[in-house]
């Protein structure tokens, strides 16, 4: 397969196996080309991108927006809080607004989920999700998978463990969609509060006990505490969260076999995982933010290969 | 479809032999000059060149590398079909070296076009040259000439030329076709 079978990316879920493959395969390449010493590819000279925030991001935009000037894009930035959104302006006007500068393709973080959906729906531009409530985060689950590729040579049979606050997190959903249909083996782990009920419908375990968890997995991936999308109280204290489910070098080192460690960023180092272990040379999240612009580099170039 | 041969196996194996020799005139013990194959197809020529000055006039070192121009085409979102890209593999700086881009076929002159962006993100080199088995003249869109040519064909738009090697395709041979 050449091609994607979508037009925008607005989830894991709408994509298929050989889309993802698809996605790998040319991020492959643009890892060797973000080594180089001239680290720019002239692909994308006469593509407008402009990137969307209606919520706080440091890694997700610098990311993308490496991404797409490595292709040499034009990009533009726009923030939620400097802008007339706070006027009262609504999304579709503000898109809108900005695509008659002639923009072709849309980056967009927003806090309600299917944000995405809705703006593919009403304007003509290629949407790619950076993140949409506790929805999805597509670039996130698809580097992260690479990142497991890209340790072990293949996602398939993986044991793959998510722990911490899959209820909010839109990355947990992401993963989960995007390890399954690459056929690794998935549990969620975290206390009751925080996993959503009928989690078993996504083909996915729940297991509570952190350290049985961790001796069954090859991964972890430690998700943060999201205290900006805590409306009640999940658990008694972040103190007996820590004891309960977080990962220390200790408890790593008392595990049956080595495994590895990921974590979408930011870390509350302390809290989920300690800096001991986010350091360790069991921790691959420094490769996942290299991994994320070449994944982010081929997600845009196979996207706007598409816009005719 | 007709399809004619343009060379045959014994024919190719003289030129490759030629080239080789060419290359070994005007770059001697290739210490200041690196090959570089475009990918996909001049990848075979490029090795096949290798081995014949390797094995048989005794050079002792070549820098090979292989380049690939999809991210550098022209026709980016021009044609149907996404430009699926190729691997890279080049392993040294280009700095100040001289440069031999080695392709099957010289057709538009686009491809290396594209290659002559490309090279730019891995150093300056000194100088340039291209060296192309089979190069069709009078089909030129852009100012770029080999300086090795195998062996020059008038063919006209509508035929193919395809070069195949034992490697990869079974036998070296090179066909016209006409579509």
């Amino acid at each position: 397969m050449s091609e994607l079978s979508v037009n925008h990316l607005l989830g894991i879920k709408y994509l298929k196996e050989e889309d993802i493959q698809l996605i790998f395969e040319t991020a492959d390449h643009f890892k060797e080309v973000i080594n180089r010493s001239i680290k720019k590819v002239p692909s994308l000279r006469d593509i407008n991108i402009a990137n969307i925030f209606f919520e706080n991001s440091t890694r997700t935009k610098l990311s993308f927006e490496l991404a797409e000037k490595r292709l040499s894009a034009d990009v533009i930035n726009f923030s939620a809080g400097q802008s007339s959104v706070k006027k009262g302006e609504t999304l579709i006007d503000t898109v809108n607004n900005i695509l008659s500068m002639k923009v072709d393709m849309v980056v967009m973080r927003h806090p309600n989920p299917g944000a995405g959906i809705f703006l593919a729906k009403h304007v003509k531009a290629a949407i790619i999700n950076a993140g949409d409530g506790a929805h999805e985060h597509p670039t996130q689950a698809l580097l992260d998978s690479f990142s497991i590729r890209e340790k072990f040579g293949d996602v398939a049979g993986k044991n793959v463990v998510i722990v911490g606050d899959i209820l909010h997190s839109r990355v947990a959903l992401s993963n989960i969609f995007a390890l399954k249909l690459l056929g690794a083996n998935v549990k969620v782990c975290g206390p009751k509060t925080l996993i959503p009920k009928h989690i078993e419908s996504l083909g996915v375990e729940m297991e509570t006990n952190l350290r049985k968890a961790l001796n069954w997995c090859d991964v972890a991936n430690m998700l943060r505490i999201q205290n900006e999308r805590l409306d009640i109280s999940y658990f008694p204290t972040t103190r007996e969260y820590t004891q309960q489910f977080g990962v220390n070098k200790t408890l790593l080192n008392s595990l049956d076999k080595e495994i590895v460690i990921m974590h979408p960023g930011p870390i509350n180092r302390g809290v989920e995982i300690t800096s001991d272990v986010a350091d360790s040379k069991q921790s691959i999240i420094l490769n996942q933010v290299e991994n994320g612009v070449a994944i982010r580099m081929a997600v845009i170039y196979l996207l706007a290969s598409k816009i005719k | 479809m007709s399809k004619k041969v343009l060379l045959s196996s014994k024919e190719i194996n003289i030129i490759l032999h030629r080239l080789a020799c060419q290359l070994l005139e005007s770059h001697l013990d290739f210490t200041d000059t690196v090959l570089i194959g475009i990918q996909p197809r001049g990848k075979f020529l490029a090795d096949r060149l290798t081995k014949i000055l390797c094995d048989e006039y005794g050079v002792k070192k070549i820098d090979l590398g292989y380049l690939d121009i999809t991210f550098y085409r022209d026709d980016f979102r021009r044609g149907d079909k996404t430009l699926e890209a190729t691997k890279t593999k080049i392993d040294f700086l280009v700095e100040d070296k001289k440069v031999v881009l080695i392709d099957d076929v010289l057709y538009t002159g686009r491809s290396i076009r594209a290659a002559l962006t490309a090279i730019q993100s891995f150093g300056r080199p000194s100088e340039i040259e291209l060296l192309t088995l089979i190069d069709r003249r009078f089909s030129r869109h852009l100012p770029i000439q080999p300086n090795y040519r195998g062996r020059q064909v008038d063919a006209i738009n509508n035929e193919k030329v395809q070069v195949m090697w034992e490697e990869n395709d079974g036998k070296d041979v090179i066909y016209l076709i006409n579509k």
